[in-house]
């Protein structure tokens, strides 16, 4: 059922990554996703790989779940493949109709794949071991510089906190309603398209309803806690760079003059 | 025989490290004609069973008849089961969506594909059954009403469908004392009357008390008591265990007899209660006021 969705979902643990800062995580896998696409040699690719899979198992994350985050974009991943695979000209080693696979192409098809993939584990390790709260609190700390130049940093960080303390809410209501809806005969899954949008008004009206007059409440709430915005507001959990921040941050670094070494001697 | 639960176990989010069992090896059976009603604190698997009923939920393990026929099959059959069995959810009137409140009413019968004749029918002896008047609101946008008279509207909508059997869960959840006697009352009509089987699932004990034949306690997804109410109640330790609290007037009828006042303690009404503690203190000789 719906509430079966666990993309972009946090496991709580304790391990090296929950405990470090979510500034650095967020630092560091910026620069790793800029190290996937600079550094596109075989060499640089079997570091970053083998670099995930160390991460994945040091979150204690069970790995499946790596799998999974990987399952909605299968196709992407195979459709991409296949378009390398066949469009790239070099020696032919395989015919089919008009389509001609080339050895080059399906070593460029790989790669491209294996990019992907480790875009998406890489932020999997992040929204794994992060909750989002206190990503989003990191997100509104790295944005604060930019407050000087008209970024609204504290709100857009409230908005983002809301949403996504509202996305179980909404997922379970949702759920409540569909099966409210089937009990009295609905059916969601035939018909033709024209149909199964129609059959998305007994949902979609009820699940409005019920957002509207949920941010109407959190609105007074939030109000009669004299809640106006980020100007000297103080907070309970202070994010603060530890140890375990300096080290992952000196390995990284690390790691990414290796790449670039190996780059320069082109391997 | 009607509903029949056989060794029903239920696992959510099965394969990942939110798995979780909300149900563990229920076996139920709920007999033609009769009001039972289950009771369990947040999380002991009542909603996740009430769910099962109308094949909403497929058990992990274990089986549902709905009069012989298994919900699990894809085929029509089932699918017929399936219609047997009402559901009122939780906050029910938290799904009116149509702009009338005779279209909302209208929409499970549509879904039946009935006639229009056949449908306008069971329309008007709903909303008389619920106690809004046909003429008065069947135009009224149904968000313009009161809480309690939107969950009237949203009853009717399950009662148009006709089903043989009806499930509610914490049907009076929300309301002034007003609305829920009344509400409660038209749930034991349905019962005596249209000799419908009733489910319902509540944490008023009172509510429980003066409406079941029969009462199902749940604890962490398993069946703790399923017993008529002038056994169920007395079965002080599961009651604990269950996280529940004796009826208020068992409570104060069993404290009575322990200091010494010879009283029945099975009365679940506010007048029976009255009734029997004066009867008692006339035969013990004492002075009544």
């Amino acid at each position: 059922m719906l509430t079966d969705i666990t993309i972009g979902q946090f496991f709580p643990g304790t391990s090296v990554l929950h405990r470090m800062d979510p500034r650095t995580k967020l630092l560091l896998l910026i620069a790793l996703m800029a190290a996937i696409f600079i550094f596109d040699t075989p060499g640089g690719y079997a570091v970053l790989t083998g670099l995930a899979a160390l991460l994945a198992v040091s979150s204690r994350v069970p790995l499946s779940m790596y799998l999974r985050s990987l399952r909605p974009l299968w196709w992407i991943l195979a459709f991409t493949f296949l378009i390398h695979l066949c469009s790239t000209p070099g020696e032919v080693f395989f015919r089919v109709w008009i389509f001609d696979m080339t050895k080059e192409g399906l070593v460029r098809g790989f790669f491209l794949c294996l990019r992907l993939a480790l875009l998406i584990v890489f932020s999997s390790l992040l929204t794994f071991t992060t909750s989002p709260l206190s990503l989003t609190d990191g997100m509104e700390r790295l944005l604060r510089p930019l407050k000087l130049v008209g970024v609204p940093a504290h709100e857009l960080a409230m908005m983002m906190t809301i949403a996504l303390r509202f996305v179980p809410t909404l997922i379970e209501e949702t759920d409540t309603i569909m099966k409210a809806q089937q009990s009295r005969g609905a059916d969601f899954s035939t018909g033709n398209a024209l149909k199964r949008v129609r059959h998305l008004v007994p949902i979609l009206v009820p699940l409005f309803i019920s957002s509207f007059r949920r941010a109407d409440e959190l609105a007074t709430a939030m109000e009669a806690r004299c809640y106006r915005g980020g100007e000297g507001r103080t907070r309970m959990k202070e994010l603060h760079v530890g140890g375990i921040d300096y080290a992952a941050a000196g390995v990284t670094a690390l790691f990414l003059a290796a790449m670039g070494a190996m780059k320069a001697a082109g391997v | 025989m009607p509903i029949e639960l056989k060794n029903v176990t239920y696992t959510y989010m099965t394969g990942t490290p939110f798995e979780r069992t909300a149900l563990r090896d229920v076996s139920l059976k709920i007999a033609d004609g009769s009001l039972t009603a289950i009771a369990g604190h947040t999380g002991s698997g009542k909603s996740t069973l009430v769910q099962h009923l109308n094949g909403l939920l497929h058990p992990t393990k274990g089986e549902v008849l709905v009069d012989g026929v298994s919900l699990a099959g894809k085929k029509k059959e089932a699918g017929l089961a399936r219609r047997k069995v009402g559901m009122v959810f939780q906050y029910p009137e938290q799904q009116l969506f149509e702009e009338t409140v005779a279209a909302d009413i209208a929409f499970g019968p549509k879904n039946l594909e009935l006639s229009e004749d056949e449908i306008n029918r069971r329309v008007r002896s709903a909303m008389e059954f619920v106690q809004l008047d046909y003429e008065t609101y069947k135009d009224v946008s149904p968000f313009r009403l009161s809480g309690g008279q939107m969950r009237r509207v949203a009853i009717a909508g399950v009662l148009a469908l006709e089903p043989k059997y009806l499930v509610l869960d914490e049907p009076t959840a929300g309301l002034d004392p007003q609305a829920r006697e009344e509400l409660l009352r038209r749930i034991a009509e349905l019962h005596r009357k249209k000799k419908l089987t009733i489910i319902f699932v509540s944490h008023n004990m009172e509510d429980i008390a003066r409406m079941a034949e029969r009462v199902v306690f749940m604890h962490d997804g398993r069946v703790l008591v399923d017993a008529p109410p002038s056994e169920a109640f007395f079965a002080n330790e599961e009651i604990e265990e269950a996280g529940l609290a004796v009826p208020p007037t068992v409570a104060l009828l069993s404290r009575l007899q322990e200091n010494g006042l010879p009283v029945e303690a099975d009365a679940f009404t506010v007048e029976e209660t009255v009734k029997r503690i004066s009867r008692a203190v006339r035969k013990k000789g004492g002075t009544t006021c």
